[in-house]
């Protein structure tokens, strides 16, 4: 436990801010990947997660494709990557982009599921365009589960972009790496501490987001767990 | 491919090691998962902390995890029992919620039946409830298996043998066909072991397999009425 509090004084040492390798450098680099990284994940992730959840089609090439991805490791992705666009800050982008899109995407579709399917057949009723019904009843109404998949997904931006100091792209690896090669304990401790705090923090965040995007009036569409299950998917009873 | 050719003694070590790392987290998820998943079914206060508490470790970032955590558990940093426990860590962080609403999902009136034919308490968690929250139980444990495979890679950067020391190797020495190669072999075992669960999945709950073509067919002619209307 001693080399904890070391690790904690070793973060909170002012000699360790300032300059290019300075602590809150490393934090706003490392806060910069992770949003840019969300945010391009968000662009081809969102649109395609919509237009799954509105026609139901290509449902199950999407989890597949999900599913493929959870087995390929970042580290391998991220380090190939590296030595084919050389080292610095593309190879972790893109690694962590490609990590990014199965939560956001998840996000996306299951969020147009699960709408009730009579208040979609309400909105053709009274003569809503399918556009219409996109943006103004499904995309609302899917809102918290979106957020639940960018939750997910910033969790392991955050989490994974430690990795991209490993082939010189910066942010808070910098210190476990650094650490790691001078065996110098407190260093990495601190670095860890550091992005721990981060990955709670969003977590913090993305839930009171969660919880504000629940359109007035909808009580039922609060999410009590980021997984609620489709109404689409649900079989009846018996 | 020579490198390919001219290592394929490291290359088995090296997935031999991966596999020693990545398998026994995946057991020990699924068994320690059974009593905390039944324990958080059982008192209502202990549902919401369970859960909050399992669930907050996966927003623990893996590499950190592997640095602090032998300062609480005392092993070394690149001991593998280390990257054991860390692993195990974030299998529970799925599989006890997971088993938590298999376990609750079972039907009261099934549970009633049973104990109005004689099951205690005890075999009927045994013998009706846990053998019906099997398949949510399964579909747990097959994503665990495959994050967990990926996941042993990252022990490599502090040092601990996997397939994730050919990225490591390969980056510094610079070869392609390395790093590939532990890419390519990293799915197989994730899709293998996957493939696996699947089998005993099948082997263990012979019920499922029939249960679900029913239900997919089901679901089929719901979605076509959905077209229709």
């Amino acid at each position: 436990m001693n080399l904890f509090v070391e690790g904690i004084l070793w973060a909170l040492d002012p000699s360790h801010y300032g300059g290019r390798n300075g602590i809150e450098t490393r934090v706003e680099q490392h806060l910069l990947i992770s949003l840019g990284v969300l945010a391009v994940a968000s662009l081809i992730a969102i649109p395609l997660g919509y237009a799954i959840g509105h026609t139901g089609r290509g449902r199950s090439l999407a989890i597949g494709v999900s599913g493929a991805i959870r087995a390929l490791p970042t580290l391998g992705l991220l380090i190939i990557i590296a030595l084919i666009v050389n080292v610095g800050l593309l190879a972790p982008f893109i690694a962590l982009v490609v990590l990014a899109i199965p939560s956001v995407l998840a996000g996306a579709y299951a969020g147009f599921e699960a709408v009730d399917r009579r208040a979609i057949d309400a909105a053709r009723a009274v003569g809503m365009t399918e556009l219409q019904i996109v943006g103004r009843v499904e995309a609302p109404l899917g809102l918290p589960l979106l957020i639940g998949g960018l939750r997910t997904a910033s969790l392991q931006v955050i989490a994974t972009a430690v990795l991209a100091d490993y082939v010189g792209g910066g942010g808070l690896g910098h210190f476990i790496f650094l650490g790691l090669k001078t065996n110098d304990y407190p260093q990495m401790l601190a670095g860890s501490i550091i992005v721990i705090v981060l990955a709670i923090a969003s977590e913090a965040v993305f839930s009171i987001v969660q919880r504000l995007v629940v359109p007035a009036g909808v009580s039922a569409g609060r999410p009590q767990d980021v997984r609620v299950r489709s109404t689409r998917s649900r079989t009846a009873p018996g | 491919m020579n490198w390919l050719v001219n290592n394929g003694d490291l290359i088995g070590q090296l997935v031999v090691a991966h596999l020693l790392i990545a398998i026994p987290p995946i057991i020990l998820s699924l068994v320690i998962s059974v009593p905390i998943g039944w324990l958080a079914n059982r008192y209502a206060w202990s549902r919401g902390t369970l859960l909050t508490g399992f669930g907050l470790l996966y927003a623990i970032p893996s590499l950190p995890l592997f640095i602090i955590l032998p300062l609480i558990i005392g092993t070394g940093l690149r001991d593998s029992i280390n990257l054991v426990v860390a692993l195990t860590l974030y299998g529970l962080a799925l599989m006890v919620r997971t088993t938590a609403d298999g376990l609750a999902s079972v039907d009261p009136d099934v549970r009633q039946s049973a104990s109005g034919v004689g099951f205690s308490g005890r075999s009927q968690f045994f013998r009706v409830e846990l053998p019906l929250a099997g398949p949510v139980l399964l579909a747990g444990i097959r994503v665990v298996a495959v994050s967990t495979i990926s996941l042993t890679t990252v022990g490599a950067v502090i040092g601990i043998s996997s397939l994730g020391s050919l990225f490591t190797d390969g980056f510094q020495r610079g070869i392609g066909a390395e790093i590939l190669t532990g890419i390519v072999l990293t799915i197989i075992l994730a899709l293998g072991v996957d493939g696996l669960l699947v089998l005993l999945g099948r082997i263990l709950m012979p019920w499922v397999a029939v249960n679900s073509g029913r239900v997919s067919r089901r679901e089929r002619r719901r979605a076509r009425l959905a077209v229709v209307a």
